[in-house]
């Protein structure tokens, strides 16, 4: 399939439009964020194994100490996020409602908070040493997933990358904190660059940023190193284009084999902010101990970019921001694909993007009543993995896993939302189809 | 502090919709219809008013009453049974005696809608289940017709307006043959200018298409309609037609007239892009209206009634789940897996 291009831009095919909603914040500079009274770190703030504690209660740390090391390859460490003292070291609630093992710790009031450097990591590295670095930072996918970064970079025997792709569409509406890392940390993001090109061996780097965003993409070009070959290109502004396999699509022409992986187009995704905290972090020898997130919504008062310590509750941060007395709905990442928080217990964690609060007036859009599929074709038209959204809601609802799965490829559906977001009569079919998902894995798990 | 005590509410992603939703949609198809229902009443005055009237109550009371019967809330809210009346009152003979009117509203509204499931299930577009069961038990009265424009349109009827239920409705002399009549039965072509103004006789909807193309293109505009059907539909008209007609333009009328006369305007534009009985692929909605065209130009030109978009369209909603089976596209990735295996 060729790149569509549009207007001269380039973008994929199907997609959605939703309101940007980006203008009140991506304006505003990153502001750091002030220590809450009690740090809670969870041990699983990645996709894979939990890792292991190595503080106990009542121990000092250093702001940037480690406090927990990977268990195993599929893991990362973790970082202090302040200079205190370790409270606690048990359960807490995390997003997914459930408790998971995190390190309680209480910043020193009136510190200074000086961030203690470790062993640089300099680029003369070899691949394994650097991907041993990002492993030891801490790193992982800041763009949501929280997948570990070390993990994606380690290019398998036999394989190759040819394109780099450094991620800065952001295309969730409300959320501005790639904006904003581009704008104010251009150098880290090229350092960055330079050791992800490094490991990968990739020849060449093409920074993707959404049209909506040309103020980046402009100082960008501006900054772009002569001597790293690559380019910047400006996306058209649509949702989800800040997909890895919608970008592949879009800026290469090249589509990731159903279950397949990016490596199988010689092709890899990196998220402009995971890039800059590479650049920032391993020549320096630390690890990752504070994210910028967009905190907005309507029912936000002081809207903004914040450089904010990993671990403070959620309930400190609207707390110090305000919000509005009837917020019912407060979403961790932007509300296309955020997930919604369960309570206000819950702390920010290195894949939280953003926080997102909607008041009860925001919300009267979902409430809206569920009609019978009218065959529009509007889900059709958006979905970006060419499925049926309509057929396989129909299948859904009557329980037909199966020939969801082997007729009508339910497994490719990465659950964008676009179907649920397009859909006049209302019919909540990513819900389903997570749903249809999960039972498909567990009928699995049960027979194997 | 915020959110004192109240509980979060849970619900998964995505957080916001479109703000498109059922009953707008059909709303503003509504508002589209208007125009051309305004000319018809224009046109042919009372009769015309009362045929609309008559046609829109059925339709509407008749799914009203269905849905009480039922036990269920009604569902005349969402506009659908609305669009239903007036579609189906503009495909009429504005002479036509109103008890019939009636009566294919019922049967359209009850067969072609109720008994499917309701809203979404109606493999048929019910408007043309209606007129279709009218055409085949009154063939006379529905291909009687009244020029439009009659000088005491506003205060009188045709006769056979208020015909008793059950008996054969009477004529006055004035009933006139439509532009595809007079093209089927005695080759004699209509000025494309009063074709396209509606100065013609014809049902009370299928006379002006420039009205019908202005409320086609602002659906159009708010992505309400799917663009691609009736511009397959006008294509395929032209190029089929054009083609007969340049073999022999003694007997193939010329594609304009074709594109202009009868049904084909009203019926492309609003009824074979009723969204449930089209296709939802994009492919699927061009082989849709090809198909919807060729069967309307091959009626007309060999088959037995001057018009047949009709059944054309009737036709393009049956194969509609055939269309979208054979034209599903390629899921991402799966070219890929192919050549990897
Ligand atoms: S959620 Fe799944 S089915 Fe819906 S549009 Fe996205 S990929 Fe397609
Ligand atoms: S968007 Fe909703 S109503 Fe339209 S076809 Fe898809 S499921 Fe049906």
């Amino acid at each position: 399939m060729r790149p569509m291009r549009l207007l001269g831009l380039k973008t994929f095919r199907h997609g959605v439009h939703p309101p940007e909603s980006k203008d009140e914040t991506s304006g505003l500079p990153i502001r750091q964020f002030p220590f809450a009274p009690l740090l809670i770190v969870p041990l699983v703030q990645h996709m894979g194994a939990p890792s292991i504690p190595v503080v106990e209660e009542g121990q000092e740390v250093q702001r940037g100490q480690r406090i927990a090391r990977p268990d195993g390859f599929m893991s990362v460490s973790m970082h202090a996020p302040a200079s205190g003292l370790v409270r606690r070291v048990a359960l807490a609630p995390s997003i997914s409602g459930r408790m998971v093992p995190a390190v309680y710790l209480e910043p020193f009031p009136g510190s200074t908070q000086e961030i203690e450097d470790g062993t640089p990591c300099p680029l003369e590295a070899t691949p394994e040493e650097i991907i041993a670095a990002i492993q030891d930072a801490g790193v992982v996918g800041l763009g949501g997933a929280a997948f570990p970064t070390h993990v994606k970079l380690k290019i398998p025997e036999g394989k190759f990358v040819d394109t780099l792709i450094i991620n800065g569409v952001e295309c969730e509406p409300f959320l501005t904190t790639d904006h904003r890392v581009m704008l104010e940390e251009s150098r880290d993001i090229f350092t960055g660059i330079r050791y992800l090109l490094k490991v990968t061996g990739a020849e060449n780097v093409i920074i993707a940023v959404e049209a909506n965003k040309a103020d980046a993409a402009e100082h960008l070009r501006e900054t772009f190193p002569s001597d790293l070959n690559g380019s910047v290109e400006v996306l058209q502004v649509k949702y989800p284009q800040g997909a890895e396999k919608m970008l592949f699509s879009a800026l290469l022409g090249r589509e990731v084999p159903s279950r397949g992986l990016p490596l199988d187009i010689h092709a890899l995704c990196c998220n402009v902010a995971t890039t800059a905290q590479v650049g920032q972090l391993l020549p320096r020898g630390r690890g990752i101990q504070e994210r910028v997130i967009t905190v907005t919504g309507p029912a936000v008062k002081r809207k903004g970019n914040y450089r904010i310590p990993i671990g403070t509750p959620l309930r400190f941060l609207l707390e110090h921001v305000g919000v509005a007395d009837d917020v019912n709905r407060v979403f961790l990442g932007g509300p296309m694909m955020g997930a919604a928080a369960p309570s206000l217990e819950i702390s920010i964690t290195k894949g939280t993007s953003g926080v997102t609060a909607f008041t009860d007036t925001a919300a009267e859009r979902t409430h809206s009543p569920v009609y019978p599929c009218i065959r529009c074709g509007y889900c059709v038209d958006a979905c970006p993995i060419f499925l049926d959204p309509a057929l396989l809601g129909k299948l859904a609802a009557t329980e037909q896993f199966s020939t969801m799965t082997d007729e009508h490829h339910l497994m490719d559906c990465f659950e964008c939302g676009s179907c649920s977001f397009v859909c006049p009569s209302h019919i909540p079919l990513v819900q389903r189809f997570r749903a249809a998902k999960a039972a498909v894995r567990k009928s699995k798990a049960g027979a194997a | 502090m915020a959110n004192g005590g109240k509980t979060l509410e849970i619900r998964t992603s995505p957080h916001i919709l479109s703000g498109y939703s059922v009953d707008t949609i059909m709303f503003n198809v509504v508002l589209a219809l208007l125009p051309v229902t305004g000319f018809a009443v224009f046109a042919f005055g009372l009769a015309g008013l009362l045929t609309l009237s008559v046609a829109l109550a059925s339709c509407v009371l008749t799914e009203h009453l269905i849905c009480r019967a039922a036990g269920k809330p009604s569902t005349i809210g969402d506009w659908s049974v609305t669009i239903t009346g007036l579609l189906y009152g503009l495909t009429l003979p504005p002479s036509l005696p109103l008890w019939m009117v009636a009566a294919g509203g019922v049967i359209g509204v009850a067969l072609g809608k109720a008994l499917f499931g309701g809203l979404g299930y109606n493999t048929f577009n019910p408007a043309l289940v209606g007129r279709a069961v009218l055409q085949a038990a009154f063939p006379v009265a529905m291909t009687s017709w009244i020029p439009g424009f009659g000088a005491g349109r506003f205060s009188s009827l045709p006769l056979s307006t208020l015909t008793l239920p059950f008996t054969a409705p009477e004529y006055d002399a004035i009933t006139s043959a439509t532009p595809l009549a007079l093209w089927k039965f005695s080759r004699e072509a209509t000025a494309t200018s009063d074709l396209a103004m509606g100065f013609i006789s014809g049902s009370a909807g299928e006379t002006s298409s420039v009205l019908i193309l202005l409320g086609g293109v602002y659906l159009i505009a708010r992505n309400m309609m799917n663009w691609r059907i009736p511009a397959s539909i006008f294509a395929t008209v032209f190029v089929f037609s054009g083609a007969l007609h340049l073999v022999d333009p003694t007997r193939y009328a010329s594609p304009v007239f074709m594109l202009f006369s009868g049904g084909l305007m009203l019926g492309a534009m609003f009824m074979a892009t009723d969204m449930v009985g089209s296709p939802m692929t994009a492919r699927g909605c061009y082989l849709y209206g090809a198909l919807i065209a060729v069967v309307t130009i091959v009626i007309r030109t060999w088959g037995g009634l001057p018009e047949g978009v009709m059944y054309a369209i009737l036709l393009g909603n049956a194969v509609t789940p055939h269309l979208d089976r054979w034209t599903r596209p390629t899921v991402y990735g799966a070219k890929g897996k192919e050549a990897a295996t």
